[in-house]
Parts: structure tokens; C-alpha cells; sequence
């Protein structure tokens, strides 16, 4: 690196919530045409750091310099005035309006008396999406674009100013290859230009693909920065999880019991189709593949939120139909939900009562709530499943997210069933908990419940699974036991390959 | 073709079909059922029609955008009846007693100054306080109404100027002034809310808040400024219906809202915001309208309008539901 | 760590503001008149606030249910013009069943469109507002209703009556409220309205019939509304069409003075009494002290965004919103 001025630098960024230290100190400096990969875990704060860039929240300590200038952003719209733009993640659009109103929202051109200048906007919007080189124009409907083109949309954005640099935060998540291949052309074209790019995303292939360096953030603090082209994807990964990553897979069997759940060709429209599996009492079974897999629609359907439009589930070996969630549990079937605030929990109850809901119609003495033996039951899983919480009043809301994940487990595990479906169970959740949840779902199924664990980390579904399930697009591609299974063999599973032997 | 604009354009459609619907059954059931000679779709039934749905759709155009923005107003009946007296008493005031007929604009001002304020205030609240607008402009509904009975007991005010009624009562180009009024409204409201940015970003505002929030958009002052709309709106609504009474009942303008919202919701506007269209809040207000007079004009007892309409909004909804179903593979929470 | 106490402290205040409150009217007022705290006005004013607090006790259930009833109102007005008339056709034994089926059915209808067919619960209740007021002036030809033997009938004993001194509808009143609030605190049902309020989606999965919930919360307020029509119909013994326009909002004003969130999920049925208690005792000291009924609406604007806004901002921290 030459000594040029960076676009952007940070200085001893600090941001503190309450009871949390989000960010401590980072630094770190993009230059201009570079790309820039910011890594780290879910928590590690990434998004927090990008909030601040973005104007979004305001930093407790430390500074930003925009070239040479010290900028203080107070507001998204004065980063953009600066220069920064942020690609969010989650789309911020505004369905109901066109195209060009959302690139241009909140900067919409004026003429006099408040007029909007639709010639002018339509004209530059246009402009702007055909170096997008996107099928649609500026006066379509965002309601009516794919997601795919809605990101196109959100990215469009980041070209309505002179950026001096560019945030994007996971923006290939829901793109097709194609979309990819001109996204990493807009991007090219930045760099060219001299702005300065931060790129965040979890999948290694783009990171070592397009960007220059690598800065790691582990649990909101800085952790070093890598040149892309003399690093490899352990020394990244073992900079952001701080030790080598687990790629041990499941090494422990257990009696294995009779088969508890069998599922026969089941289909439910376009979500997912002709899936057949099976799994016994004291089994672990991973289902693997990217978001969109229809790995939880799989699981919705087995708990009785959705009904399959084909296909047969046998309990036990008896065929049987699930209506609802209340049809599922009587029939002993359990479903830790992947969303656990919204599904998982109701965030203003207290800790107790949340472990509860399940069962409060079974806990009576008389025709009031036996308030006796639901403590009772929380005592017993907060001790087995060692939750840290202050009491049984404590609102649910006000944990951390693994105790949070353990109340939710307990709530399941206190319904006794004989399936229990685990979906992402370690989602945002910390490093020591995550392992503590994957003995879990050892002891689990050694104690002969039949698990199902969904989740899209690789290490994750290694390390507790007994048979491997790989799916893409909506269909089982190939079934592997834990000793059969490699890093590659499942990746080419989920990414639609069907052979090994095609590829080799 | 873009994929959904046909689903847009039946939706958008939907609500002349009805009035369509309903204008081609009640003249023919008005043949067999009437006890009048006349014909239902009379032209003079129907400039009439238009005059009577004066009051409720300039109201209307204004909940439009408050609920486009996402917000909505309960307060609108009580702030109609506040700038009626206004309007009424402050033409007997002793300021513009020597004024002659120059205490008509005087008196006018003062009843819009009145709906405006009152509609600021609720503004302001909801965007000072937090607090939904819902239960703001519950509050304000029950507050404003102790205004009006505190102005003059419970006493009707009255105070007929015949100029006024000679002006509220004038037909031009064979249309009364109230339509008249009520077409600018629209159009005014219609221009606000396509052309100016302000009206675009209270639809972003409705559709995406913290979209519009990270975009820089200020929401506070767009709500506020859409408060004092719907305010000035149902002021003006007063002026036009009371020129010609002369006469306001304190409890004037109850239930207003009802048929207000009855109106915006037929014409398509969605209740968390962010879409909805003037003109279709137009035709709302006119099935409405329609329908009182169809049924009279049936002969069915005026008591049923409101069994049919409340059936009718909840059919809509009902409707609007079944269009939006996804298939049975949907996720049944 | 300072920052954090202060806020529960303010939190304390703010979650207790409403008792404090109704504490300094009640002082207050007293100061003002010395009547105000005569045992005879307040049995009055109980008296007087029961039909709207029986009211109140049931749209309790629907607002923790994350839902909203403005239909309370008018469906007040048809029982009340429902049992008049088939008291003089039927007989009253008949007639008070008669009368709380038809409400039942009503709320029945309700709570299959809202809880069933999950339509927004603003809109529906709006509807039936309409559609109910319609019900009832085509029920009654439009005419007032009134018992034809005033001087006869039993049937005045639910609004007139008195048992060991206490006026009958402050009895049914109580136990309506003793029963619904140890029914919503302690048993499984009200566990349950408290989850799908709370969160509805996180309720289904974890196998609470929601749209049952929400009918029977629907169905809870019809009975309440029935019993409500009941002291009315007996206390006047003749009635309009419209003797419970507008009540929704007196309704709906006490349950949120209560401080219950239209959001759902939060609320008792104690603080619902309270905060009925409190537009009872404002109406009846402003009388007393010389001012007009509708003075009440004035100072009950107030003290609704008053107490909501410090609801929100103990929970915020902050006394302003942060909206730009």
C-alpha cells in the first residue's frame, strides 16, 4: 500500500448499550478503490459498527475521518451527505412506491412549491439503473420486483452520490449467480472510480474472490487485518472465532431405538417436494442447506403450522395426520422455532410462565393454574439446563439470547416428546453457549429422544448429527451418516450436485 | 405487463364496480319497489347525491392521508362541530358585527383557523408524546366534545346569514356549491398527495417508517402537517354544511368518523398505510351516499343503512382477505 | 449502573402513577367539598359507574388479546331494547336468557370474524358498531321501549335493588369483576389471552388455539355487555335506541386509563376497575364542585394521553418521543 489518505477511517470506536460493550475500540481504515471485508461472528458487531458508519447510532467514543476531515454523522442522511452510503441487509424499501422514488427517498428532487421534478428523477434513476444493466425501470412498482431486484434497488442507491465509501452489508444473500456477476461489476466499477468499499459477508468464496484485505471483529473489539491474497480461510476463521474451527464431526453412537417418525414423500406446493426420511429414538438427525432449502417449511409441517399437499408421516410406524400445533404436541412432537423472539417467546412474560405455555391447560389444581408446579418445572430445567436468570419473575425479554434459547428448549424438553425438531438452535447465540447447546443435543437423543437439528452452520450440523440430510431447493439431495460425510461432499450436496462422481 | 398490475387495477377498480353494482340495482329494484314516479338514476337524485356526500368525503380526503401515513384521526366529528360553532357564533361577534357580509370570510377564517389548530394539537401530541394516534385522538375526540358543550351548554347555536344560504344554496354550471367544494378538495388532496414531496413521503412514511426515518425523512413534522390537514378539512366541511343550516347541536358530527373511515376503507386505503388512493376514497364516499339514497329510494327503512353498511365494511374486509390468500400450503399462525 | 435504577424508579412511578393519581383526586376533590367523601356519594358513584365498569371488565379480555371492541356500545343499546321488549311478550324469567343469547351470538359473530377469519379488529368492530345500531332501530321500529307495568315487575330488582344496603348493580359489578380477574390472573384461559396478546405467532407455536382465545375473549365481553344491558334495561325500565352511543369510548378510556396496552399482552382487570373508578369520581367531584358534566370530557383528554405517555416514557427512558 502506498501512503495514500484512506477514504474512511475509524479510530477507537466505542459503543456501549446498556449492560453491553458493543464496540471496544475498533479501528480500522479502508482506502480508496479498495474492497474491504469486514468479518467476525453473528454479535461480534458488525451491524453496530456499520450503524455508526451509517449515522444510524451515535459512537460513545473515538472518531471517524472522512479522507482527512474528522466527520461526525448524526443522521443517515448526513452520512450520505459525506459520502457514506449503507446497503442494508434487511430491505428498507418502500413497496408501494416506484423505483425511483425509493432511490431517491427522502432526496426526492424538487421543483418550486414542494413539487416533485418527476422528469429529473425519472431521468436520473434511469441512468443509474441501466449501469445496473436490470430488466425494470424507474416507474415500476417495488412491490412488483423479485428480491432479488428489490437488493438491486437497495444498491442502486448507494450510486445517486459522489461516494467517497460504500457499505454493503451481506448483499449477495438472496442474489441468483447471474446477479452476483453484476453486482461484482458495480463493484468493480467503484473501485475503479476510487471509492472505498466495505464488504461483510459469511461466505468465504466472495471474500477471497473480490476484496484486497480482511478485518476480523470478535465480541465488538478489533482483532487484526489480513491481506486477501496471503491468507487463507483458517487463519481468517480462527482470527474471528479465536481458535481453530470445529469441523469434528459426530463421533458417538448410541443404541439407536425404533424409528419414531417416518415421513414419506411429503410435498407442500412449491416450498418443498417428495421428501422422505426417517429417524429413530436416540438418533440425531442434521438437515443441512442454504436459507430457502424448505428445511423449516419441513418443520412447520411436521409441527402442524402448514399442510402438506402430498405425502404421508407414520408415528411410530402409524400413519397420522397433523392438523395444528395442539394435534402435534398431543402427538408428541416438539418444535423449537427459528425465530426465537418472534415464535419462540413471548418477550413480555416472565420466565416461567413462557416454559409453561405448552402445558398450563394440564398444571390445574382445580380450575386455577397450580402455580406450585410450574415452579416446580422451571426449577427442574433451569438447574438441568443451567439458565442464569435471577428468578423465575424475571421477564423473558431482559436475557441473553442463549438463556433465552434454553428457555425455549425447556419448554419442550418439559413436554417430554418423542421428536423433538430443533431449528437453527444456536442462532445468535454466543460462543459458550453454542457448545453447551450441542451437548444438549447429545444427551438429548443418548437419553432416546429422536432429534431433528435444521441449521446452516456447517460445524454446527457436524458436530451433533448421527445421519446428515442435504437439501437444495426444496429437495432432499443425498443422505449421509456421520462417517461418510465431508466438508465437500455435503457442500456440493446443498449446492445442487448431484454426484459425486460428476464432479470428480 | 408488469406482474400485478391487473390485481392493482381490479383492486383500484373494485370500488366503481360496486358503485356500478349498486346504481344498476336500485334502479332496478326501484322499479318494482319504489312508491316514487322518478327514476333512481335522475339526474337531479344525482347532483343531489353528490351534495350530500359533500360533508363526509372532504372529511374523507383528509383521513386518506392520515392513514396512508399510518396514523388515523377519531377526533373529526367533535372538530367538526367546534369549527361550526365557531363559524356560526363569530359571525355575532361584536369585532365583526359592523363588517356587514365582510364578517362571512372573517367568520370562515376563523372556523378553518379553529380545525386547523385542533388538528395541530393532535399532530403535535402524537409526534411529541410518542403515544398512538389512536388513543390521542380518542382522547381528543372526548376533549374536543367538551369544548363544544362548554361553548354553549347544551344549547343549540345558530345564526343564519342569508347571504350564506343564498351562496351555500347557489348551483353553478348546475352543480351545488357543496360539490363544487368537494371536488376542489379532491383534486387539491389528490394533487398534494402524487405530486409534492411532501404527499410521496407521507406514503413512504406509511409503507416503511424506519425506511423513511434512515432516508432522512423527517416523520414528525410530514404527521404533523397531515393532522392540520384532516383538521382544516373537517373545518372546511363545517363551513360548507353549516353556511346553509345556520343551525349546529352540540352533538353535531358524532359518528362521523365511522363513516369517514367506513368511506376510506371501501375505497381501498390499507389500514397499516402506505397505499391507498384519492380517487378511490372518492368513490368510497359516493357508494356510500349511494346506498343511504338506494335504499330509500327502495323503501326500506333508513334504520338499515346502517345494518348494510356495517355489513358491507366487514364484507370488504372479508373480500380484501380471501384476495390476499396465498394457497393452503400458507403458514397457518 | 445509576442510569439504570433511575429508570426503574421512574418505571415504579410511572407503573403506579395511575393509584397515585386517583389518590390526589380523591384528595383533592374531598378538600373541595366535604360531601365528596360521604359514604352515600361514593356508593353513588359506584352505583352509577357500574354499568359502564361491567362493560369495561370484558373489554379487558379483547384489548390483552391484542384486539379492540368498539361494537360495546350499540350492542349495549340492543340488549337493553331487547329484554324491554320481551319482558312485556315473554315474561322476564324468559327474557333475561333470551336477551344473553342474543348478545352471545352477536359476540359470537365477532369473535369468528376476528379470532376465525382474522380480520383487523378496529375495522370489524367499527362494522358492527353500525351493523348493531341498524339491528336494533329495525328491532324497535325506531320507537323508545318501556315496560308496560312499571309499578309490577321484579325485573327492576338488577338496577334498583338492594341487598343488605348495597345497590344491586355495585353487587353484580363486584362479582363480575372478582370472578374475570381471578379468571384472567389464575387460571390457564387467562394465562393463555395473556400469550396471544403478548405474541400471537410465539402462542401458536406453542400449540394455543389463538383464534379460540379470541373468541372467547369476544364472548366474555358480549356476556359483560348483556349483564351491562340488563342493570340499564332494569334501572329505567324503558329506554332509546341509542342509551349506550358512545360508551366504546368511555370503555375503552377506562381500560387504557387501567393501563393496558393496545398492543396486547398487558393489563389486569383490578387496574381496569381503577381506572373506571377514576372517571367516576372525576365526573361526580366536577359536579360537585359546580361544573358541568361535560367539563369530565375535557379533563378525562387529559389524563388519557397524560397517563399513556408516561406509560411510554418510563418504558423508553425518555420523556419525548425520538421521532424526527
Amino acid at each position: 500500500m502506498s501512503v495514500e489518505t484512506p477514504a474512511l477511517r475509524l479510530e477507537g470506536i466505542v459503543k456501549t448499550f446498556p449492560g453491553v460493550r458493543a464496540l471496544d475500540g475498533v479501528s480500522f481504515s479502508v482506502m480508496p478503490g479498495e474492497v474491504h471485508a469486514l468479518m467476525g461472528e453473528n454479535g461480534a458487531g458488525k451491524s453496530t459498527l456499520m450503524k455508526v458508519l451509517g449515522g444510524i447510532l451515535q459512537p460513545n467514543e473515538g472518531r471517524i475521518y472522512i479522507g482527512e476531515e474528522p466527520a461526525v454523522m448524526r443522521t443517515p442522511l448526513e452520512a450520505k451527505a459525506k459520502g457514506i452510503v449503507f446497503i442494508h441487509q434487511e430491505l428498507s424499501l418502500a413497496e408501494e412506491l416506484t423505483v425511483a422514488e425509493n432511490i431517491y427517498l427522502g432526496e426526492l428532487p424538487r421543483k418550486r412549491f414542494g413539487l416533485v421534478d418527476w422528469a429529473t428523477l425519472e431521468r436520473r434513476t434511469n441512468d443509474i439503473l441501466s449501469k445496473l444493466k436490470v430488466t425494470f425501470d424507474a416507474r415500476t412498482r417495488v412491490g412488483d420486483l423479485s428480491i432479488a431486484n428489490q437488493q438491486m434497488v437497495e444498491i442502486a442507491r448507494a450510486l445517486t452520490v459522489e461516494a467517497k465509501a460504500v457499505i454493503f452489508d451481506e448483499p449477495t444473500a438472496s442474489l441468483t449467480d447471474a446477479e452476483k456477476v453484476v453486482l461484482f461489476d458495480v463493484i468493480a466499477d467503484l473501485q475503479s472510480q476510487g471509492v472505498g468499499i466495505i464488504y461483510i459477508s459469511h461466505r468465504m468464496e466472495e471474500i477471497f474472490k473480490i476484496t484486497d484485505r480482511i478485518s476480523v471483529l470478535r465480541d465488538g473489539q478489533y482483532r487484526g487485518t489480513l491481506e486477501t491474497a496471503q491468507t487463507d480461510e483458517e487463519e481468517v476463521t480462527q482470527l474471528m472465532i479465536g481458535r481453530t474451527l470445529d469441523l469434528s464431526r459426530n463421533v458417538s453412537h448410541h443404541a439407536l431405538g425404533d424409528v419414531a417418525l417416518e415421513v414419506r414423500g411429503l410435498t407442500c406446493g412449491d416450498l418443498y417436494a417428495d421428501v422422505s426420511f426417517e429417524v429413530r429414538r436416540g438418533e440425531v438427525l442434521g438437515f443441512y442447506g442454504l436459507v430457502g432449502a424448505g428445511r423449516t417449511e419441513i418443520a412447520e409441517t411436521l409441527f402442524g403450522l402448514r399442510d402438506p399437499s402430498a405425502g404421508t408421516i407414520l408415528l411410530d410406524g402409524e400413519e397420522t395426520v397433523i392438523r395444528s400445533p395442539v394435534d402435534a404436541i398431543a402427538k408428541g412432537i416438539s418444535l423449537v422455532p427459528e425465530d426465537r423472539k418472534g415464535q419462540g417467546l413471548v418477550l413480555g412474560m416472565n420466565c416461567r410462565d413462557n416454559m409453561t405455555l405448552p402445558q398450563v391447560d394440564d398444571l390445574k389444581a382445580g380450575p386455577f393454574v397450580a402455580e406450585g408446579s410450574e415452579i416446580a418445572i422451571f426449577d427442574q430445567y433451569r438447574d438441568k439446563l443451567d439458565i442464569r436468570t435471577p428468578g423465575w419473575k424475571q421477564t423473558v425479554g431482559n436475557l441473553s439470547g442463549g438463556n433465552q434459547q434454553k428457555i425455549v428448549i425447556g419448554k419442550w424438553l418439559s413436554m417430554h416428546p418423542n421428536v423433538l425438531i430443533v431449528d437453527e438452535p444456536t442462532r445468535g447465540i454466543d460462543v459458550g453457549s453454542k457448545s453447551e447447546i450441542h451437548n444438549l443435543i447429545r444427551e438429548l437423543a443418548a437419553q432416546g429422544y429422536a432429534v431433528i437439528v435444521i441449521s446452516s452452520e456447517m460445524p454446527e450440523v457436524l458436530h451433533v448429527s448421527d445421519r446428515i440430510i442435504a437439501m437444495y431447493s426444496g429437495r432432499i439431495m443425498r443422505t449421509f451418516t456421520s462417517d461418510e460425510v465431508t466438508e465437500d461432499n455435503l457442500i456440493q450436496a446443498i449446492s445442487g450436485i448431484r454426484s459425486e462422481g460428476q464432479v470428480a | 405487463m408488469q406482474a400485478g398490475t391487473l390485481s392493482t387495477f381490479l383492486k383500484r377498480g373494485a370500488i366503481w364496480g360496486f358503485i356500478l353494482l349498486e346504481l344498476v340495482f336500485f334502479t332496478v329494484a326501484g322499479e318494482f319497489l319504489s312508491l316514487s314516479e322518478k327514476a333512481f338514476m335522475d339526474l337531479d337524485n344525482m347532483l343531489l347525491l353528490f351534495k350530500q356526500s359533500a360533508p363526509i368525503g372532504i372529511i374523507a380526503m383528509g383521513m386518506t392521508i392520515i392513514m396512508v401515513n399510518g396514523n388515523i384521526d377519531l377526533s373529526v366529528g367533535a372538530t367538526y362541530a367546534l369549527s361550526a360553532i365557531v363559524l356560526l357564533d363569530s359571525m355575532t361577534w361584536p369585532i365583526f358585527g359592523g363588517m356587514g357580509d365582510w364578517a362571512i370570510p372573517m367568520a370562515w377564517l376563523a372556523a378553518l383557523a379553529t380545525g386547523t389548530l385542533l388538528g395541530a394539537l393532535n399532530g403535535l401530541i402524537v409526534w411529541k408524546t410518542g403515544v398512538d394516534a389512536f388513543i390521542v385522538t380518542l382522547g381528543s375526540m372526548l376533549g374536543y366534545r367538551g369544548l363544544v358543550f362548554m361553548y354553549n351548554g347544551e344549547q343549540p347555536t345558530s345564526h343564519l346569514n342569508w347571504t350564506l344560504v343564498d351562496f351555500a344554496e347557489a348551483q353553478f354550471l348546475g352543480i351545488h356549491t357543496a360539490t363544487w367544494f368537494l371536488l376542489a378538495v379532491t383534486a387539491a388532496i389528490w394533487f398534494l398527495m402524487n405530486r409534492t414531496v411532501h404527499g410521496r413521503n407521507a406514503y413512504a412514511i406509511g409503507d416503511n417508517r424506519e425506511a423513511a426515518v434512515n432516508a432522512g425523512i423527517k416523520v414528525g413534522p410530514h404527521m404533523m402537517i397531515n393532522f392540520m390537514i384532516i383538521g382544516f378539512l373537517a373545518a372546511l366541511s363545517a363551513v360548507v354544511f353549516y353556511s346553509e343550516s345556520g343551525s349546529v347541536n352540540p352533538n353535531d358530527g358524532e359518528l362521523y368518523e365511522l363513516w369517514v373511515i367506513t368511506a376510506v376503507v371501501l375505497g381501498g386505503t390499507k389500514l397499516t398505510g402506505g397505499a391507498g388512493s384519492i380517487v378511490s376514497t372518492f368513490g368510497g364516499v359516493l357508494a356510500i351516499q349511494l346506498l343511504r339514497k338506494g335504499l330509500s329510494h327502495i323503501g326500506a327503512d333508513t334504520e338499515t343503512v346502517n345494518l348494510v353498511i356495517g355489513l358491507i365494511l366487514i364484507a370488504v374486509l372479508f373480500l380484501d382477505r380471501q384476495l390476499n390468500l396465498k394457497g393452503k400450503e400458507e403458514l397457518k399462525t | 449502573m445509576a442510569h439504570i435504577t433511575k429508570r426503574d424508579l421512574g418505571g415504579q412511578i410511572a407503573r403506579q402513577g395511575i393509584l397515585i393519581a386517583f389518590v390526589l383526586f380523591m384528595v383533592g376533590f374531598s378538600l373541595a367539598n366535604a360531601r365528596f367523601l360521604d359514604p352515600d356519594n361514593i356508593m353513588g358513584v359506584v352505583r352509577s359507574s357500574a354499568i359502564l365498569g361491567v362493560m369495561a371488565l370484558g373489554v379487558t379480555f379483547v384489548v390483552i388479546s391484542g384486539n379492540l371492541d368498539l361494537s360495546v356500545g350499540s350492542m349495549m343499546s340492543f340488549s337493553t331494547i331487547v329484554v324491554l321488549d320481551l319482558h312485556d311478550k315473554i315474561g322476564p324469567t324468559l327474557a333475561i336468557p333470551a336477551m344473553f343469547a342474543m348478545t352471545l351470538c352477536l359476540g359470537a359473530f365477532i369473535g369468528f370474524l376476528v379470532g376465525y377469519l382474522k380480520l383487523n379488529s378496529l375495522i370489524v368492530t367499527l362494522g358492527m358498531l353500525s351493523a348493531i345500531h341498524g339491528l336494533t332501530l329495525t328491532y324497535s321500529g325506531g320507537q323508545n321501549m318501556d315496560i308496560a307495568d312499571k309499578e309490577g315487575t321484579w325485573f327492576s330488582v338488577f338496577g334498583q335493588g338492594e341487598i343488605i344496603g348495597i345497590p344491586v348493580p355495585i353487587l353484580l359489578f363486584a362479582l363480575l369483576a372478582a370472578v374475570l380477574g381471578i379468571g384472567l390472573a389464575k387460571t390457564p384461559f387467562g394465562r393463555k389471552v395473556y400469550a396471544v396478546g403478548g405474541n400471537g405467532t410465539a402462542a401458536t407455536f406453542s400449540g394455543i388455539p389463538r383464534a379460540r382465545v379470541v373468541f372467547s375473549c369476544y364472548l366474555v365481553s358480549a356476556f359483560c355487555v348483556a349483564t351491562a344491558g340488563l342493570i340499564q334495561a332494569s334501572r329505567s325500565l324503558g329506554s332509546q335506541n341509542t342509551v349506550g352511543q358512545g360508551l366504546e369510548l368511555e370503555v375503552l378510556a377506562a381500560v387504557i386509563l387501567g393501563g393496558a396496552s393496545l398492543m396486547g399482552g398487558s393489563g389486569t382487570i383490578f387496574k381496569t376497575v381503577i381506572g373506571v373508578l377514576i372517571l367516576g369520581f372525576i365526573q361526580n367531584g366536577l359536579l360537585l364542585v359546580g361544573l358541568q358534566f361535560y367539563v369530565q370530557y375535557v379533563v378525562t383528554w387529559v389524563i388519557i394521553i397524560l397517563a399513556v405517555w408516561l406509560d411510554i416514557a418510563a418504558k423508553r427512558g425518555r420523556l419525548w418521543s425520538p421521532i424526527a
